[in-house]
């Protein structure tokens, strides 16, 4: 059952990230691929109906991760206590900027809003990224199972590290090429004319920049984190997720080269799905892991809540997750095709 | 360590607070809306679309500054009260993850699609404002689930770590505290929403403009606020206060302000709590109401803060006592000019009294002051808990973040608050400015 929530947790993390990983991605991108305000609107209007509930992915797997591990919730968030503050307030910024645009027709007060959801977008996703990189590496977890860790110390991944060390910067760079290069795939697929060729070449050129980030990340993974080496070598098979995940990424390039646009962002999505998946074996069963003494680590055993929480919770939680897949299917069929610029509110 | 307990206390009650200031008009405002959108869809003429229409931008508009402001309440139980967290995770982490996956989904995937529903038909927008209603209601739900837990536990064991655990599901989502505090709570919203509508309807008919709509405003407005402000009074506000002379008599003697235990107690209507001398100074009191209103008895004894170990007390009773008298006389108010305003629309008057339409427009703050001063009264009496007989508030904190952090935060929040506030105030100007019928509500496409 433990099990079986740490999948649960990662898959819904898996689907924020793919989901809002998108509109962050197209937030990154928009400055690269809209030059008139009917293609800016047009370009919101593509993300508008979708990217709050998008967001409610990441509110929920944290509100599960509270429920089905209350220490590492406990841990986690008290510990990474101003990224994640600033991580609220990025949030509040990027939320306003896509709800309020709209609401004043002022140049200066689009390009203000606009400036604030690529901005936030941008430091997000980046701040995402090196959020997974310090699960990777570990914290310094104390006896009574909690840490506080600065913003940096001296960018070494050592047992006193900082949030920003140079690894967790690489992760953070290759979350944003990766989500860039899904955020314009899924333009592509949104847009037509001049918008759609901006969108293309973009998507181009972050697919290559994912592309190289992804490898040098996965190179320096087992350095950082042996614990993972070690887990992938005792089960061999599970390099398979790994490796089909780039295989996955290679796809959705060569898919790109020949303008298969919906495959291409779906094949980018399920690049993205492997990718966290293979962290996921990596790490288990740890959740966090101490860089003072591995025994003070928190794992899915040892930070779960009892187990009537934790079954109970499957049974409403399965009809929820039903539910929510069955009407976002839904609301995503409602607007599925080309946006068309007139979609505005 | 100390001073951090009170920036983490102020960053969570200001956050928490101002937030609230949002979903109170969702509540409430989901259900008119419903009501409205129901009108539209059945007499499908143009005026109630309208009337919906622009009800809806309002909505969006406050549902956009709840969203970006109740993601922090989430994240901050983590980050300044890991201690309660780890303690209690087992119990809320539940009713939490339960709002998520059941009420913030359904509202944020529907919000969607009435925002862009120019592309849609009537009926699917009507569809989409009742998944509204039932996702903002059952959100409520769950987030006063988990409040009503922290006020009263139930259903839950202690584990050999000392940690506590739900047993019960059931017992968890069916608490009997839950049932007087969401009818209260929801009534309160309903109130709020209606206060706004007629406020609104009052300004454009005193203005001379935009009269049809203004005259539905005020319909909708008034006699839904005539009903719920006064099913906030009895038997809502009267069952809440029941229960807590039942199960937290400590929280209803320091609010009522009373010192010293009695037999046919009275109850003060006004009167400052002077703590030198445990008394309420200037006192203007009915005699024996309160031991009329909590035991059916003019004579019955009730128990008074001497009753009560000192550092049992709530830890700020001036604070809580006015609280609390501020939100019991607005819901006395609202009920009378809400009265007063029905019985004028039914004898069809209401559209003509100058002076009852400027009380109806210059009262819309009020419901705000009233349910922030209800939820003060709510959470300060709450304490010294943080879980009501389990955890005490100085031992739900964040053992590594300090003081200067927490500090750096709460700040932090002030500022972006106050320009979220200015933002919406400008926003809500000038969508009232604008005004129904210029929101495009002719070319609705067949879905």
């Amino acid at each position: 059952m433990e099990t079986l929530w740490f999948i649960v947790v990662t898959l819904m993390l898996a689907i924020f990230i793919i989901l809002d990983g998108f509109d962050f991605g197209v937030g990154m991108v928009y400055p690269f691929v809209v030059r008139t305000e009917m293609e800016r609107r047009t370009v919101l209007a593509s993300i508008g109906p979708l990217w709050n509930a998008n967001e409610v992915w990441l509110i929920a797997a944290g509100a599960v991760l509270f429920f089905a591990y209350p220490k590492a919730y406990a841990a986690g968030f008290s510990g990474f206590y101003l990224a994640l503050i600033l991580v609220l307030w990025l949030l509040i910024f990027r939320g306003l900027a896509l709800e309020l645009r709209s609401h004043v027709d002022h140049v200066l007060w689009k390009q203000a809003w606009d400036t604030a959801f690529t901005t936030a977008s941008l430091l997000l996703a980046f701040v995402f990224g090196a959020a997974l990189g310090n699960l990777i590496r570990g914290v310094p977890l104390n006896r009574d199972g909690y840490f506080f860790v600065p913003f940096w110390t001296d960018f070494q991944p050592g047992p006193e590290p900082g949030i920003l060390d140079w690894f967790t910067v690489l992760l953070g760079l290759t979350t944003v090429s990766i989500l860039a290069f899904h955020g314009a795939n899924y333009l592509v697929m949104k847009t037509e004319g001049a918008l759609y060729k901006r969108a293309v070449s973009t998507a181009w050129v972050m697919g290559w920049a994912s592309a190289g980030c992804t490898v040098l990340t996965v190179t320096a993974v087992p350095f950082v984190q042996p614990s993972l080496r070690l887990n992938f070598a005792g089960h061999p098979m599970e390099y398979l997720v790994p490796l089909s995940g780039l295989f996955a990424l290679g796809s959705s390039l060569y898919l790109r080269q020949r303008q298969r646009d919906t495959a291409a962002f779906l094949i980018s999505s399920v690049f993205i799905l492997l990718m966290l998946a293979s962290v996921m074996f990596g790490m288990y069963p740890y959740i966090l892991v101490s860089t003072t003494d591995p025994a003070l680590s928190l794992t899915v055993f040892n930070a779960a809540t009892d187990s009537y929480g934790l079954t109970t919770g499957f049974t409403w939680f399965g009809i929820g997750f039903m539910l929510v897949l069955a009407y976002q299917i839904y609301v995503y069929s409602l607007f599925w095709g080309k946006t068309r610029s007139d979609d505005a509110h | 360590m100390t001073s951090a307990l009170l920036y983490d206390r102020l960053q969570f009650a200001f956050t928490a607070t101002f937030h609230y200031l949002f979903p109170q008009l969702t509540m409430g405002l989901a259900l008119l809306l419903f009501y409205l959108r129901s009108r539209a869809l059945a007499t499908d003429d143009d005026h109630y679309q309208q009337v919906s229409d622009f009800w809806t931008s309002i909505f969006a508009l406050n549902f956009g500054f709840g969203v970006v402001t109740g993601i922090p309440l989430e994240f901050q139980f983590g980050t300044n009260w890991a201690r309660f967290s780890t303690f209690a995770g087992g119990v809320i982490g539940q009713t939490l993850a339960m709002e998520g996956v059941f009420a913030f989904f359904l509202e944020s995937s529907f919000l969607g699609i009435l925002l862009f529903r120019k592309r849609f038909s009537r009926r699917l927008q009507w569809f989409a404002a009742l998944m509204l209603f039932v996702g903002s209601w059952l959100s409520g739900y769950f987030i006063l689930a988990t409040n009503a837990w922290m006020q009263h536990p139930v259903a839950y064991h202690v584990g050999d770590d000392g940690r506590v655990f739900v047993n019960s599901l059931t017992g968890l989502l069916t608490n009997p505290w839950l049932f007087w505090q969401f009818a209260h709570n929801m009534t309160a919203a309903v109130v709020t929403a209606s206060c706004v509508i007629a406020a609104v309807g009052a300004y454009y008919l005193l203005s001379g403009q935009h009269l049809p709509h203004a005259k539905t405003f005020l319909q909708t407005g008034v006699v839904a606020g005539a009903i719920a402000s006064a099913l906030m009074i009895f038997p809502t506000g009267h069952g809440n206060a029941k229960q807590v002379f039942e199960h937290q008599p400590v929280k209803g003697a320091a609010f009522e302000g009373l010192f010293t235990t009695e037999r046919g107690a009275g109850l003060y209507l006004v009167g400052q709590p002077n703590l030198e001398t445990m008394t309420i100074d200037n006192p203007i009191e009915i005699p024996n109401a309160l031991s009329f209103l909590v035991y059916k008895d003019l004579y019955a004894k009730v128990k008074g803060l001497d009753a009560f170990p000192r550092d049992e007390w709530p830890d700020n009773l001036p604070l809580l006592y006015y609280a609390y008298h501020v939100m019991a006389g607005l819901g006395t108010i609202f009920a009378a000019i809400f009265g007063l305003a029905l019985l004028s629309l039914w004898r069809d008057r209401l559209f003509n009294m100058k002076w009852l339409l400027w009380l109806l427009m210059l009262s819309a703050p009020f419901p705000y002051i009233a349910t922030s001063a209800g939820w003060m009264t709510a959470e300060l009496g709450r304490q010294p808990w943080l879980v009501y007989g389990l955890l005490r508030t100085a031992h739900g904190t964040s053992p590594l973040v300090h003081s200067g952090n927490a500090l750096f935060t709460l700040i932090g929040f002030l500022g972006l608050y106050l320009l979220l506030g200015l933002l919406f105030v400008f926003l809500l100007g000038k969508t009232i400015g604008r005004g129904p019928g210029s929101i495009d509500s002719q070319t609705t496409y067949p879905a």
